[in-house]
């Protein structure tokens, strides 16, 4: 007798897991995530003492002002990098499409720097998430045009090679022509990605551009469906794709230019997210955003969790173990599209 | 009364002139086969009455009651590309069709399921529902595409090589399902290569050559010895029996 599973496999039959389940499994998957990340830290201090201590006391110091805003950054920020892997692989119908591997990321890193570099930040801090936008909207904007959405795997692969490269090139720059070395190691140690040391500041410097960025993908949730049969179907379905590039676009740029802008670049979440995600919902684009959104939540508070954990004289950087991950996996997802490759 | 009225369209793409001056019409209840050589301009006439390509100039009317704002509901345009980027359901993909009927935060509703559902049962695929598309064959994926069409319920369908790569039985089959849809006042433009399928099926044929109208009328009006000769340079053998046919023969 044959394995049932086997046998549904072997008759190409898919089965989607029910919404009330997968979202429910999620939501607590979140919260319990978000309460652990609030719950670890050097200072042991309970969830009683830190809600009910009187204000300025340490505990109540240490939740308001270190791990709450700390745990809701990785929440957005997470959120951010989960939903916008998945729309921007449903929009170029690419599954190894993600910011970081496409290069907005570096893009967006390349703005933040330059507002570093400049000193523009010191006297308006709106500037910061700012040029974070600026430069991932001007990286999707190349890569769209460098490759188009009906570009091959090559290509658009190429085309976040090249952006990564002028996005390195551009901070090395910066880098180097820095006169002051303090000001160097600070974007360096920035650029590995972290949620540590950031404020509620960071927190309300970023949300309105993550709100509207996140608006704006989930807008297309049918639209990215209906991409499925291609742009020509899409359109004969009524669907305007000028004004759902347009959102992709701005929408990404919002949405990771700001995270960026905050918390450096963090790799791979866009990647490994939508890919582990996507037989839930039975491949289907639209579903895959919203779950995306809370898958990349859960993944980046427990990394944010597990650099906090993991036992070493200085604390780990986020986006460094978020690549120590995500790079075999990417590679393990080339691999397994070899055949489609060659 | 007429689905379409298109008249002296003409488009030129990258200099060169693809179409010129085509009219068109297309009847209530009628299926209209585009046939014509590779590179006559028939995908390009179809994607402008699907609104998919802007011609250069003529216009294109649709039938009175087809608003611009309702165009997606009401035809369904079935384009020759099987190519579906993501390997979802069978049933998920017949049910993007009701798409042009849903606004983006909308689900599916009862009239939708139930749409969905007689569309997969005419065209023969309701078996299939939980079947991921990329392990269908080349027919049976031709026929879910057919039923995604149908699921939008429109008034008129513009199909791109519909039997394109199909063995006889398949093939057989489309035609007779979109001649089906025809019964009930709806039409069809078909873009064909088939030319039996062409002349067993069509109400009407249209016969393009070099972006202009060699020929138009009843089959066995249009696929005519002389028409074939200037067009495609072959010579067809001919049969009455049970209806007119045609089976090109010999290239000249």
């Amino acid at each position: 007798m044959r394995h049932p599973k086997s046998d549904s496999q072997s008759r190409g039959l898919i089965k989607e897991m029910s919404p009330w389940l997968l979202h429910g499994s999620l939501w607590i998957g979140l919260v319990t995530a978000f309460l652990i990340s609030i719950d670890v830290g050097n200072i042991k201090i309970s969830f009683l003492e830190m809600l009910f201590q009187p204000a300025h006391s340490d505990a109540s110091v240490v939740f308001w002002d270190i791990r709450l805003p700390r745990a809701l950054l990785g929440l957005l920020v997470g959120a951010t990098l989960g939903l916008s892997g998945a729309a921007m692989q449903g929009f170029l119908r690419n599954p190894l499409a993600e910011p970081g591997v496409l290069g907005v990321t570096g893009g967006a890193a390349l703005g933040a720097v330059l507002v570093f570099y400049t000193g523009i930040f010191s006297v308006f801090s709106m500037a910061l998430p700012l040029g974070g936008i600026f430069g991932a909207f001007l990286s999707v904007l190349f890569l769209y045009l460098l490759a188009g959405s009906m570009s091959s795997v090559q290509t658009l692969i190429l085309a976040g090679v090249s952006m990564n490269v002028i996005a390195f090139s551009g901070t090395s720059l910066a880098l180097n022509l820095s006169k002051d070395p303090y000001a160097v190691l600070d974007i360096v140690f920035w650029q590995m990605g972290s949620l540590a040391d950031r404020s509620f500041h960071h927190v309300f410097l970023i949300l309105p551009f993550i709100l509207i960025g996140w608006v704006l993908l989930l807008w297309d949730r049918r639209a990215l469906d209906a991409l499925s049969l291609g742009e020509e179907a899409a359109a004969s379905l009524g669907i305007n794709l000028k004004k759902m590039q347009l959102r992709m676009i701005i929408g990404t740029a919002f949405c990771v230019g700001a995270a960026v802008s905050v918390c450096g670049s963090i790799g791979f979440v866009g990647l490994v997210v939508p890919h582990l995600l996507r037989p839930l919902v039975a491949n289907q684009p639209g579903k895959l955003l919203v779950v995306s959104a809370l898958g990349g939540a859960i993944l980046l508070l427990l990394s944010d969790i597990a650099v906090r954990l993991i036992p070493v004289a200085v604390e780990l950087k986020l986006g460094v173990l978020t690549s120590l991950v995500g790079a075999p996996f990417f590679m393990i997802l080339i691999l397994q599209m070899r055949r489609k490759l060659l | 009364m007429k689905w379409i009225e298109a008249n002296q369209i003409s488009i030129s793409l990258d200099g060169f002139p693809i179409l010129e001056n085509v009219d068109l019409d297309l009847e209530k209840g009628e299926m209209l086969g585009l046939i014509g050589p590779n590179g006559a301009g028939k995908t390009t006439l179809l994607r402008i009455l699907a609104r998919l390509l802007e011609p250069d100039t003529g216009s294109v009317f649709m039938g009175d009651h087809i608003r611009a704002e309702d165009f997606s509901k009401k035809v369904s345009y079935l384009a020759q590309s099987q190519e579906i980027h993501w390997p979802i359901s069978v049933r998920r993909l017949v049910s993007l069709g009701r798409i042009p009927h849903l606004m983006p935060w909308q689900q599916l509703g009862p009239e939708d399921e139930e749409a969905i559902e007689q569309a997969m049962k005419v065209t023969d695929v309701f078996h299939l529902g939980d079947r991921s598309v990329d392990h269908l064959a080349g027919g049976e994926k031709r026929l879910v595409l057919l039923a995604r069409a149908l699921a939008t319920r429109p008034s008129i369908i513009l199909a791109d090589e519909p039997v394109q790569g199909l063995d006889p039985a398949h093939g057989l089959q489309v035609m007779e399902l979109l001649k089906q849809f025809t019964a009930s006042g709806c039409g069809v433009i078909a873009v064909l290569h088939d030319l039996t399928l062409a002349a067993r099926f069509c109400h009407r044929i249209m016969l393009l050559d070099h972006g202009k109208v060699l020929a138009v009328g009843r089959p066995n009006e249009v696929l005519t010895a002389e028409n074939l000769r200037k067009s495609y340079h072959v010579e067809a053998k001919y049969g009455t029996t049970d209806g007119f046919y045609v089976i090109p023969w010999r290239k000249l």
